[in-house]
Order: structure tokens, then C-alpha cells, then sequence
């Protein structure tokens, strides 16, 4: 690579990075603050994106137009912000943190629909900057004057941002609340209005990172978790809370994305800014110019668990067993999926309950399990009961890896490696064409002749599920899963009676995705074929909404959970085209309604929606 | 010397130039209760730190039982037979009492891995001892969370003993209790230490507590050692009045 | 200036706080003795609509408190320093007081930096300091003025003693009452007789979430055992 091609590339790559570090700066300000850590930044990036694009053909393609259109976008983000704030998360600022989660997912599935009803399905590609489309000539080569803007942009905000934080009382307000946001409420600061105001803020930079792309990238609706990933990653190496990490780990995954296209390498961009961030948080936990986030100070103790008592599980198993005997296609088809998805969840609720580590990237065990099944009896021509038993081991290995890394965090930058790795499966997954057949999957995955009738198939089904799903519930009562949980509640104390924590977590990681990879491969080769789908984000979440659903304190709370979530999501995608807003809008009721995540009141809901 | 359990010597932590311990050095016996006292900010925490494997010494020696344990592990130096308490309990608030001593004596026998049978049926017999000892058998079913903070401490005492440690590290055993509690709290620990030859090295606020239960008491000001003694010489000490305990006492 | 009538709190399911009834004066330092876990500290986030009261009245400068978020309650004028300290320990000395800012109010001191520094010139010596590299002492006297910058006519002070060297509690009683001269009202949690002894005009003692004896500092003082069943000291 030529000296002029290195500058180039270094000069794409910091035109990126000022978008990127415009919204990974809103989310880091906003979970500073509020402690909540928006799922919905990636969507309102994407609404300034669709904003600039609309606003733009309305007041023309001038450059008074262009400018007008991309301030007006930032700013409606940011009141579609405030109404966020407003109508939604101030009523549970005091739920727990996973419930925030869940409720800001919600808004994710919600902003999704409203894009599609609004703009369409096709990508919208946007003019180029009026006035400033013209190349400008480095080094012999021709790059775009408004990358050359844009990579001045990201400084001049970070300079902004600092000057606002540093030097103003509300700066003082926001950085003493994001230490102790009770403690200024007690001084006779009205936090809700100062929550607001940094919702306001946060989201302006989001819709100012995605209007600003419009003359680079076009406006599509899968851009919200694409750039939520982005955006975590970002966050995470640079640091929560931390503007300056923010920008310099913008850079430097702006700047590597840009030299693997430059050298050649375009596939691995998915990959690279991944890579970097399980580097730098192996190396340093709490990110380029983080500091260890400071411990709950009231955290409630978890209540004692419980095992399950003997007659209600009975019941469900009867329950599930006489299900084909209804003769009903659908329904035994159904209640196959909700079977795979219940041994999901509790493998889920396995390490994010009663061993406190949450993941954003259970898919990916999931979903590795499923390709492995397919993969096993498809190109390695083994027959499908060896495929299937083979499969979770394979998804078990990939945890050992990965559970290596993760388990050296805790918390928020715990969940976020997770996704990393998820991300990077699914990337190799959906780019690997030889192998996985990419975007379109595998076809033909079919079980043996004798599970062929659908309900010999959910038999198999539910006996596999419920053995995994016992498995790990016997564990838990096992002197292995006390540690989990001890060392959840201290692990100081674990540490002090001579426990090898970290041993004991990843060994739960292996077997949670062990029992994932089962849920994946079952439900492979149910449907006969296999997509990227599975290993996706989406994935992930909906195991996550499964559990949150159900209850992370009981121990069948994610059963109830996956058997809600599955239902309800069929049921809705058969009814509407805009199923997702409506999952959506049903998740954040029931958020708002029962804050604590109560189960008994789920269940309540539950019995009332259940068809007649 | 004979009997020494702990011995520190020349120990030193500097953090970002600062130098938070500097130059300390002591023992303490078996059956001996040796107090750590000094103002705020004079090294305690860093001091205690660096016994139990927190934090990593600058230089110095720290030997117990004649064998040097600097850079070990928390987890390792707990094997050696050192237990200790902390300043904010630190229990599993979601196990229960009896659970969280067990939990001590199934690592110390190192059955933790068992991975099918049922936590809890062996060593209850051990656990309902150790809680006896403390005073805390009738509560052995509640879950941690929800007993009062002078109960926690008694509990933590004894999963401290589950290791039947030689020295015994009591870090503010008593802040945040009342203060006839606290004494009480004390005098159980001296009790029980001198009773099974345990060594015990504590930090403490609580005047009344320290010297009423104290052997030997060493002050620590601005990471220096600045006088040593028996309860009696360090009460009259002129530095230790000037900088710690004023004019009251 | 405040009276509190009745209070019942609870701390997640515990109910902590059983009627508990008691009043300040203008001008007045009252001190609340109990043991740890006896509902002091309950009961000054009770007040404060820290912990959200489950019944009985709270009356600050004759009007009802005990519905409003404590934001409202500290703007009528009622100052909270919290037993932990709770410094904002990023912000400098400085960055401190200005959150705990509010405009002048009427019938109240009103203070300012240098006022501040006055009483407490320590912190006047370490202005640009982050409070999280401070001493214990020097916290506690910030956490004091970062309070009094709100002007408040009456101040909730949560065991200021506590865990300080002696010397520096002989400080802080200063302090207080110089707050006192002002025309400052203060309801104080300790534990610390002696300390008490020396600032308050009265006391109330609180056991298990009621109030079990108030009057004067001199009548405390005549009642020993009074003192030896729920002060134990």
C-alpha cells in the first residue's frame, strides 16, 4: 500500500468515525445519567437518517435546504426523544435495569414499523451534499469535500460536549447525577426535567449522526441494530461515560474498517471493530479511558430461589403431552417452537439469573447449535440422530471460547462482549456462501423417517427440551449452582472463602450454551432449514424478552415466558403486517403495568388473551 | 520469635506517587489481638489490602507462618488457613444462614464441583456448630438478606472460621453497629481467637472497642507507623493524642 | 418549623417507622438519638419524601410535605445532608456547591462560596479539588456547605459525627453552632451523646421506629436510665 492510499484510507476512515462517535456519545451520556442503556439509540439514528432524506426533498437540494433539513432531522430526534422519556422510561426509572432494557427494545420494534409505514421498505438513497460534492485532490487521489467537513464535524462536537459539561451548571447537574442522581434530587434539583433535557441531547446526536450520513449511506430499515451494535462496541472500548474514549474508539474502529476495505479485506468489516473490542476489554476491562463503574449502592438482594414445586410441572408436561392428540397441525407445530424456545430461555435465565451475568448474544449458542446440526447432516453426511446429539457440543465449544473472555467482566460491558461475539458469528455465518449458503441458508434439513409426522417430532421435542430444561434446574440446587448464585450476591466473599469464581461462570457459560445449542439444533431441524436469522441480534433479544417477560426470579418464569412471547408473536404476525410495532406496543404495556416483572400478573394477562 | 503467625516487614505502596504505606512493620502471635488504629486516610485499608491479596505491595515482606505470601492470591492465601471479615458485610443475601457457612465448609473440603447432588446434606452438623458459636443457630433458615446488620456480622464471623483460619483479618469488624453490640461483637472474636490460638489483626474506629479488647495496638498515621504498644503506653503516647485521639480520651 | 406527626415509613417490605411523632423549632438544634437500625436514619429520608412515608404528617413551615418528591421539598427550603456523605466525587470543591445552588430565600441565611469557606476554611484551601480525594472530615464538612448553598431555613443533619477522628468532631460541633447563631433550625441524627451534649437544645430518642422520650438536653441528662436503655452508652 502506497503512502497516498494510506492517507486515503485513514482520512475514510475518520469521515466514519464522526457519525459513529455522534451517537455512541448521545448513548453514553444518556446511560450516564439515567442509567438505562437505550436498545433505541440505533433507531433514532436511523429516524435522522429518514428525516434528513424527507426533509431534503421537501425544502429542495440547496445547500440552505441540505443544512435546514439536517439540523430540523437532528432536532425532531430529538423531541421523538423526549416523548421517549416522557411517555415511556420516566415511569420506570425505578424498575430494574433489565426492564429498562426490555421497554427501550420495545421502542426499537415500534420506531421499526413507524419507518416501514412511513417510508417503505426499499432503501432511500440520499443526494449528495449540495454545494459540496465536489472531490478535493490529496496526494493525487480524489476524496469527497464533504468527508473532509464530517471528519472536522466529530472534533468540534467532542469540543462542544466537553465545554458543555465542563463549564456549565447543567454540565455540573448532569456529571453529579451520574454518580448519584438521588442525591441531586435531594438538593432541589428536578431530576425528571434534567432527564429530559439529557434524553434531548442524547438524542439530537443520534439524529445528527444518522442525517449527516445521508449523502454516504442510504436510508434503510435495518440500520438501528446494525448501528446499536456499532454504537455498544464504541462505547464499550472507549469507555462508559467517558466522551474522549467515546472519540478515540470511534477513530479507531473508523479508521480499521476503513483499511480493511482499503487492503482488500471488505469482509472483514463486520468483524474487525469486534475483534478490537475484545482485545481491548481483555485488556482493559472498563475500556480505552473508562474507570470501574461505580457498584449499585441499594441494589436489592436477590430473594431466595425456589425449585419448582412438583405439581404444577406435572400439569405443564400433561399439558404439552396431550397436545397432538388435538389433531390440531398448528398448534403441535407451535407448541414444537415453544418447546425449543423454553429450553432457549432457561438456558438464558441459567447464566443471566441465578449466575448474574446477562447476555445480549445467547443467538449466537442458539443459532451455532442449529448451523452445526444442519451442517453435521447435511455436507458431513451423518445421519440426523447423530447430527442432532453432536450439534450442542459444537455450540459448546464456541462458548468455551467465548465464555473464556466473557467471564473476565461483569455487568453492562459483560452483555455488551456477548453481542460482540454473537455479532462475529453471525457475520462469519451470514458471509461464509461456501458453507452456510450466507443470506439464504440451508434447505433440507429434515429429521429421519420415523420423527417425520409432526407430532412424533414434537415428542422428541419436548422429551429433549425437558430433559435439558431439568438438567439445568437440578443444577441449580447443586452445590455447583449455589456458587452461581454466591458468587452473584458477593463475589468478594466467594473470592474469601477460596472460590475459583470465574471457573465456576464459565463452566455455566459451556453449559448454558451447550443446552442453547440443543434448543438450536431441535428447532433446525424442525422447520427443515436454517438462516442467519438464528444467530442475529434479534435472536438474542427475543430469549432476552422471553425471560424479562416471564420473571428472572422464579424458575419457570422463562417457560411461561418463551410460551407468551412465541404465541403472541405468531399470532401477531399472522393479523398484521406491522406485527413488530404491535409486540412492541404490548411489551411496553405490560412494562409499565407490572414494573417489577410480575409474573403472577403476566400470567393474569396471559389467561385473559388466550384464544377462547 | 516464637508463636509469630503474621509477620510484616518494610512494607510499602505507593499509589500514583503518593505513598499510602510506608515502611511498616509488626507481628502478631497466636491467641494475640492486635489493633490497627489511625485517622482516616492513614493506610488502613491499603495495609489491610495488601495482607489478604487485594492489592499487590510495592516492596516488603509479608510471611505467614514463615512463608512469604506476597503475590499470592485472596484465594490462595484463604487455602494457607487465613480468614477474614470486611468492612460492609459481605454475605450471599440469597442463601440462607445456614447455607452461607455450609458454603465456607464445602469449600474448605473442596466439594464445590459436585455438579448433581443436592447442596446442603453434608456438613450441616459443622455449619449448625459454627453457628452455635456465634449465637446465630436459631436463625439458620432465614436467607442473609434480611437480617440486621449486627446478625450479618456474626455470620460472616463464622464462615470466617470455616477454614479453622490461624489469623484472622477483622477489617472495621464492628462499624455500623451500636456500640454496646459492637463490644460484644468484640468480645466474641477475642474469645473465640484465644480460645483456638487464632491470631488476630483488626482495624477499628470504636475507642471503646479497641481498648477493651485489644492485646497490642499499633497506630498508623500518613502511612508511617508512628507508635506501638500496649493499650496503656499508646493511650499516653503524646503523638498518637496529637494526631488521632485528641483530648478527649 | 417542622413537625412531623404519626410517621409510618417502610424500607422495601420492613416497616421501620411506627408513628413516629416529633417537632423543631426556629432556631432550635434538636438532636434524634437512637441505636443503629433504631429508624433514624428512615426516619430523616421519611421527611425528606426520600423514602416515600406510608401514613402520618409531615409539616415544614406550615405547609404539608409528606406527598411532595424531595426535589419540592428541598426547594420550600428544608436541607438534607445524608449520613453517607454522598460527595459527587468527580466535581471539584467548587462544582459541589454549585449543584447544591438555590436563590436566596427568604427568612434564611443565605450563603455563598466564601461565606462558606469561612466556616469551614479548609475547603476553602482545596477548591478545584475532586471530592473523591478528599478525607473523611473534609467530606463531611463539604457535604454540609453543599447543602447550606441551597439557603435551606432547616437542616436535616444524619450523624455528622460519625466515623471522624475526635478532633475533627470537635470541629464540626463548632460548626453547628455557629449554623445555630445564624438562626439555622437543625434535627440531627447521632448516636454520639457526647456530641449531642454539646449542640443540641433537645432530644427525642427513637427505639425500634417510636419515640420513646423527648425533652430537654438537661432532662436526658438527669434520666440515666434513660440513657443506659436505649443509648447504651
Amino acid at each position: 500500500m502506497s503512502y497516498a492510499s494510506f492517507v486515503i484510507q485513514l482520512l475514510n476512515g475518520l469521515a466514519a468515525a464522526s457519525s459513529l462517535f455522534l451517537v455512541s456519545a448521545g448513548l453514553s451520556l444518556i446511560f450516564g445519567v439515567t442509567r438505562i442503556v437505550n436498545f433505541a439509540h440505533g433507531s433514532l439514528y436511523m429516524l435522522g437518517l429518514y428525516g434528513a432524506y424527507s426533509l431534503i426533498e421537501a425544502l429542495g437540494r440547496t445547500p440552505l435546504g441540505f443544512w435546514s433539513a439536517v439540523i430540523l432531522a437532528a432536532l425532531a430526534v430529538g423531541l421523538v426523544g423526549v416523548v421517549i422519556e416522557v411517555v415511556v422510561l420516566r415511569r420506570i426509572y425505578r424498575a430494574p435495569e433489565l426492564f429498562q432494557l426490555l421497554a427501550t427494545f420495545a421502542i426499537v420494534l415500534v420506531i421499526k414499523d413507524v419507518a416501514l409505514a412511513v417510508w417503505g421498505s426499499e432503501d432511500l438513497v440520499g443526494p449528495r451534499a449540495p454545494g459540496l460534492a465536489f472531490p478535493v485532490e490529496i496526494l493525487g487521489r480524489r476524496i469527497p469535500a464533504y468527508d473532509l467537513l464530517l471528519i472536522v464535524i466529530g472534533p468540534v462536537v467532542l469540543a462542544a460536549m466537553w465545554l458543555l459539561l465542563a463549564r456549565t451548571r447543567w454540565g455540573a447537574l448532569v456529571r453529579a447525577a451520574t454518580q448519584d442522581r438521588e442525591m441531586v434530587g435531594a438538593l432541589g434539583v428536578d431530576q425528571a426535567r434534567l432527564f429530559t433535557s439529557v434524553f434531548f441531547v442524547g438524542a439530537v446526536l443520534a439524529g445528527l449522526g444518522g442525517a449527516l450520513q445521508i449523502p454516504r449511506e442510504p436510508a434503510n430499515l435495518d440500520l438501528d441494530l446494525s448501528v446499536i451494535a456499532d454504537a455498544f462496541v464504541v462505547t464499550v472500548v472507549g469507555g462508559l461515560g467517558s466522551l474522549g474514549g467515546a472519540f478515540l474508539a470511534a477513530v479507531l474502529i473508523g479508521v480499521a474498517k476503513a483499511f480493511c476495505i482499503g487492503f482488500g479485506f471488505s469482509k472483514l468489516t463486520l468483524v474487525v471493530e469486534f475483534v478490537i473490542m475484545g482485545l481491548v476489554l481483555v485488556m482493559r476491562p472498563y475500556g480505552l479511558l473508562g474507570k470501574p463503574p461505580a457498584t449499585a449502592r441499594f441494589g436489592e438482594p436477590a430473594p431466595p430461589l425456589q425449585p419448582p414445586r412438583r405439581w404444577p410441572v406435572v400439569a405443564w408436561l400433561v399439558a404439552f403431552a396431550v397436545v397432538p392428540l388435538l389433531g390440531d397441525r398448528y398448534i403441535t407445530v407451535l407448541m414444537t417452537d415453544i418447546a425449543c424456545f423454553a429450553l432457549f430461555a432457561v438456558s438464558l435465565h441459567f447464566i443471566m439469573g441465578p449466575a448474574g451475568m446477562v447476555s445480549f448474544g445467547h443467538a449466537a449458542y442458539f443459532g451455532l447449535g442449529a448451523y452445526a446440526g444442519a451442517l453435521l447432516f447435511k455436507k458431513a453426511g451423518l445421519p440426523m440422530e447423530l447430527a442432532l446429539v453432536l450439534a450442542p457440543f459444537v455450540a459448546g465449544l464456541f462458548a468455551v471460547v467465548y465464555g473464556w473472555f466473557c467471564v473476565r467482566l461483569s455487568g453492562v460491558y459483560l452483555a455488551m462482549l456477548t453481542l460482540a461475539f454473537a455479532q462475529i458469528s453471525w457475520s462469519v455465518v451470514f458471509q461464509w456462501d461456501e458453507l452456510t449458503a450466507g443470506s439464504n441458508g440451508l434447505v433440507g434439513v429434515w429429521p429421519s423417517m420415523w420423527l417425520s409426522g409432526k407430532p412424533a417430532y414434537y415428542y422428541m421435542t419436548l422429551a429433549l427440551c425437558g430433559l435439558g430444561i431439568a438438567l439445568l434446574w437440578r443444577a441449580l440446587f447443586s452445590p455447583f449452582g449455589y456458587v452461581l448464585r454466591a458468587g452473584r450476591d458477593s463475589p468478594l466473599r466467594a473470592e474469601a472463602i477460596g472460590i475459583d469464581l470465574r471457573a465456576f461462570q464459565w463452566a455455566a457459560f459451556v453449559l448454558a450454551g451447550t443446552l442453547a445449542g440443543l434448543a438450536g439444533a431441535v428447532f433446525a431441524f424442525s422447520k427443515g432449514s436454517i438462516s442467519p436469522s438464528s444467530v442475529s441480534i434479534a435472536q438474542s433479544t427475543d430469549g432476552l424478552v422471553m425471560v424479562l417477560l416471564g420473571g428472572v426470579e422464579t424458575l419457570t418464569g422463562p417457560v411461561v415466558g418463551a410460551a407468551i412471547f412465541t404465541w403472541l408473536r405468531d399470532t401477531l404476525a399472522r393479523e398484521t403486517e406491522f406485527w413488530r410495532a404491535a409486540l412492541g406496543v404490548v411489551i411496553l404495556l405490560i412494562v409499565i403495568v407490572f414494573p417489577q416483572g410480575l409474573v403472577g400478573g403476566l400470567k393474569a394477562l396471559y389467561a385473559r388473551w388466550r384464544p377462547a | 520469635m516464637n508463636g509469630v503467625v503474621l509477620r510484616v516487614d518494610a512494607l510499602h505502596k505507593a499509589f500514583g506517587g503518593v505513598q499510602a504505606v510506608e515502611d511498616v512493620a509488626f507481628a502478631v502471635s497466636a491467641g494475640e489481638l492486635l489493633a490497627l488504629i489511625g485517622p482516616n486516610g492513614a493506610g488502613k485499608s491499603t495495609c489491610f489490602n495488601m495482607l489478604n491479596g487485594q492489592l499487590e505491595p510495592d516492596g516488603g515482606l509479608i510471611e505467614f507462618e514463615g512463608r512469604n505470601i506476597v503475590g499470592m492470591s485472596p484465594r490462595a492465601i484463604w487455602r494457607l488457613g487465613v480468614g477474614r471479615t470486611f468492612q460492609i458485610t459481605a454475605t450471599f443475601a440469597s442463601l440462607s444462614v445456614r447455607e452461607n457457612v455450609q458454603m465456607a465448609l464445602y469449600s474448605h473440603a473442596g466439594k464445590l464441583t459436585q455438579f448433581l447432588s443436592r447442596f446442603g446434606s453434608e456438613l450441616r452438623p459443622e455449619a449448625d456448630a459454627l453457628l452455635a458459636q456465634v449465637g446465630m443457630l436459631d436463625q439458620a433458615e432465614r436467607p442473609c438478606g434480611v437480617l440486621a446488620y449486627g446478625d450479618l456480622k456474626r455470620v460472616e464471623l463464622a464462615m470466617a472460621l470455616a477454614n479453622q483460619p490461624r489469623l484472622l483479618l477483622m477489617d472495621e469488624p464492628t462499624a455500623g453497629m451500636a456500640p454496646r453490640e459492637r463490644v460484644a461483637l468484640m468480645e466474641l472474636a477475642a474469645r473465640l481467637a484465644r480460645a483456638q490460638k487464632i491470631a488476630v489483626l483488626f482495624t477499628e474506629h470504636d475507642m471503646d472497642v479497641v481498648f477493651s479488647q485489644a492485646d497490642r495496638i499499633i497506630v498508623l498515621d500518613r502511612g508511617r507507623l508512628i507508635a506501638g504498644g500496649l493499650p496503656a503506653e499508646v493511650r499516653a503516647n503524646r503523638d498518637v493524642q496529637a494526631v488521632y485521639l485528641g483530648s478527649g480520651h | 418549623m417542622l413537625r412531623v406527626t404519626d410517621l409510618h415509613a417502610f424500607y422495601g417490605r420492613a416497616h421501620i417507622l411506627h408513628g413516629v411523632s416529633l417537632e423543631a423549632n426556629a432556631g432550635e438544634v434538636v438532636a434524634l438519638l437512637g441505636r443503629n437500625g433504631a429508624g433514624k436514619t428512615t426516619a430523616m429520608k421519611a421527611i425528606m419524601g426520600l423514602v416515600p412515608p406510608a401514613r402520618g404528617e409531615v409539616a415544614f413551615a406550615g405547609a404539608r410535605i409528606d406527598r411532595l418528591p424531595p426535589y419540592r421539598i428541598a426547594r420550600m427550603g428544608l436541607g438534607y445532608v445524608p449520613e453517607e456523605r454522598r460527595i459527587f466525587t468527580e466535581l471539584s470543591v467548587m462544582e459541589n456547591l454549585e449543584v447544591g445552588r438555590q436563590a436566596a430565600r427568604r427568612g434564611a441565611p443565605t450563603w455563598n462560596a466564601d461565606r462558606l469557606f469561612k466556616l469551614f476554611p479548609n475547603l476553602g484551601r482545596m477548591r478545584e479539588r475532586p471530592g473523591g480525594r478528599m478525607s473523611g472530615g473534609e467530606q463531611q464538612m463539604l457535604t454540609i456547605a453543599r447543602t447550606l448553598m441551597g439557603n435551606p431555613k432547616c437542616v436535616l443533619l444524619d450523624e455528622p459525627s460519625e466515623g471522624l477522628a475526635p478532633i475533627i468532631v470537635h470541629e464540626m460541633a463548632e460548626s453547628i453552632r455557629t449554623l445555630k447563631g445564624e438562626g439555622l433550625s437543625v434535627l440531627l441524627c447521632e448516636q454520639n451523646l457526647r456530641f449531642c451534649e454539646a449542640i443540641a437544645d433537645r432530644a427525642y430518642i427513637i427505639e425500634k421506629g417510636q419515640i420513646r422520650f423527648g425533652g430537654t438536653m438537661a432532662d436526658l441528662a438527669a434520666n440515666a436510665s434513660l440513657r443506659e436503655q436505649y443509648l447504651s452508652v
